[in-house]
């Protein structure tokens, strides 16, 4: 295998042209996002290099602390996006279930991964966890958000026939049987999308960052399907987890709708 | 027999009130004064945010709220269809209510009772608004509660198939020993059919003369 090229400073600044280029075209045709545009890749390039140096102090001095308060900070930014991103104001009660319902299927699903799916000695070594939780966490915060918003909009469109089953004698759970269904599919479907079209519409991230740095495409393939399984464990346990839980938080311990 | 003391409920005043059993009981009243919010309320959708109600000297707050829902059914103004046949939703009720189904004796009937024309098999969505209103009630029935709650069931009817209802519904009532509870907007209805009519004035229900119809 041919060893990776070392991009220097002038080759990443002439990979900004694509930059310039678009900040051309959107003043040209009137469009107000400069601003956001030269915000959003400016602040990408600092975060990117701040967790540059960040992995590489944690993998030169990889300790379990340094690993898991890592993974926190993920999880808590993973959750607080989620937050931020539900429309309307979430109670507090479903503000728990959401953190709940993340952190018990992410982790239970990293620990599979990274204990039994590839056995990793020592189990802290962040050059593993980090990249794989990070897919975990990611994958399993669009799962949630997908089916929160999903949830909360069925549920306001929805409320006459959720009334109207529970008028009827319906359990909260039976009247929104429909409604967390429907969240789930709209929660999995990226994830069950991205694996349909896996290998011919597109390949994946983490594949085609380990071909570049020069893994063998076999040994790549291999993680890639190993982890795009962790991801369906986690983002369909998170959201089963949620859904279960989320519904209820519509309910009062009368059983009465509170819309 | 309901019984109400001091209870409030939104823009619902009842000091006190009594709703006679296996009687029909006619809410009459202008829209906004609290017709809905009572009916809700005996269906335990929503609890009073002060007071107490009692069916049978059993306080609402002491029983389960989804068994109750079984006996007391409410079926609201505008009707809810469920995906499927006309079949399909005749028999959710009974199957939501943790019930077996009904046989297609009683499902004849419960059109029969409600003047409903339409083959079982019939997609429950095309039907017209008083066809789903009176689909709605049918589904009501065929659950056999102890207590029916209805909001204007008569509201999309014309007037000759409304009084046919009315007729079928009341004599079916009384046969069963149904405890009747319905809001019309038709004074002649609540006249013509009701035992007791409560008149629902600036969110204060007073019963208004009590009439015994054999």
């Amino acid at each position: 295998m041919s060893e990776t090229i070392d991009l220097s400073f002038w080759q990443l600044a002439a990979a900004y042209l694509f930059v310039l280029l678009l900040i051309a075209i959107v003043r040209i045709k009137g469009i107000p996002r400069e601003k956001e545009i030269w915000i959003a890749s400016i602040r990408m390039v600092i975060q990117l290099i701040l967790v540059g140096y960040l992995l590489e102090y944690l993998f030169h001095y990889s300790h379990p602390v340094f690993t898991l308060l890592l993974l926190a900070v993920m999880l808590g930014f993973a959750i607080r996006t989620v937050f931020k991103q539900a429309r309307g104001k979430l109670s507090q009660n479903m503000k728990r279930i959401i953190a709940i319902s993340m952190i018990s299927g992410i982790i239970a699903s990293l620990s599979t991964f990274i204990l039994v799916v590839i056995g990793m000695k020592p189990w802290y070594d962040p050059r593993y966890v980090i990249p794989i939780a990070g897919m975990i966490v990611g994958n399993s915060m669009t799962g949630i958000s997908l089916g929160l918003h999903s949830m909360i909009e069925n549920m306001q469109s929805q409320k006459a026939k959720v009334e109207g089953a529970l008028m009827l004698g319906a359990t909260p759970r039976t009247a929104v049987r429909d409604i967390v269904n429907q969240a789930f599919d709209a929660a999995m479907m990226p994830t069950i999308n991205s694996m349909v079209g896996m290998g011919i519409i597109s390949l994946p991230g983490m594949m085609t960052g380990q071909i570049l740095s020069g893994t063998s495409p076999i040994v790549a393939v291999e993680y890639q399907i190993a982890i795009m399984l962790g991801i369906v464990g986690s983002v369909s346990l998170s959201v089963l987890l949620f859904l279960q839980l989320g519904y209820r938080t519509f309910f009062n311990h009368r059983s009465q709708l509170q819309l | 027999m309901f019984r109400f003391h001091e209870v409030k409920a939104g823009v619902l005043r009842v000091p006190n009130l009594t709703i006679p059993a296996k009687a029909i009981t006619c809410i009459i009243g202008e829209s906004g004064s609290g017709k809905t919010t009572l009916l809700r309320l005996l269906n335990l959708l929503d609890s009073p945010e002060e007071g107490e109600i009692w069916f049978d000297g059993v306080s609402l707050n002491e029983v389960n709220p989804v068994e109750w829902r079984r006996k007391a059914v409410m079926v609201p103004q505008t009707p809810v269809m469920f995906k499927g046949t006309v079949e399909d939703n005749l028999q959710i009720g009974r199957f939501l209510a943790g019930q077996p189904s009904a046989n297609r004796e009683q499902l004849m009937e419960s059109l029969y009772l409600f003047h409903l024309d339409k083959e079982l098999s019939q997609a429950a969505d095309n039907l017209s608004g008083g066809e789903k209103q009176r689909l709605a009630l049918a589904r009501a029935v065929l659950m056999n509660p102890e207590v029916l709650l209805l909001d204007e069931p008569t509201s999309a009817l014309d007037e000759a198939t409304s009084d046919t209802l009315m007729q079928r519904l009341t004599a079916h009532s009384r046969r069963n020993g149904i405890m009747l509870v319905m809001i019309t907007h038709s004074r002649i209805i609540a006249d013509t059919y009701a035992d007791y009519i409560i008149e629902v004035k600036h969110g204060i229900p007073q019963i208004n003369g009590g009439f015994i119809h054999e």
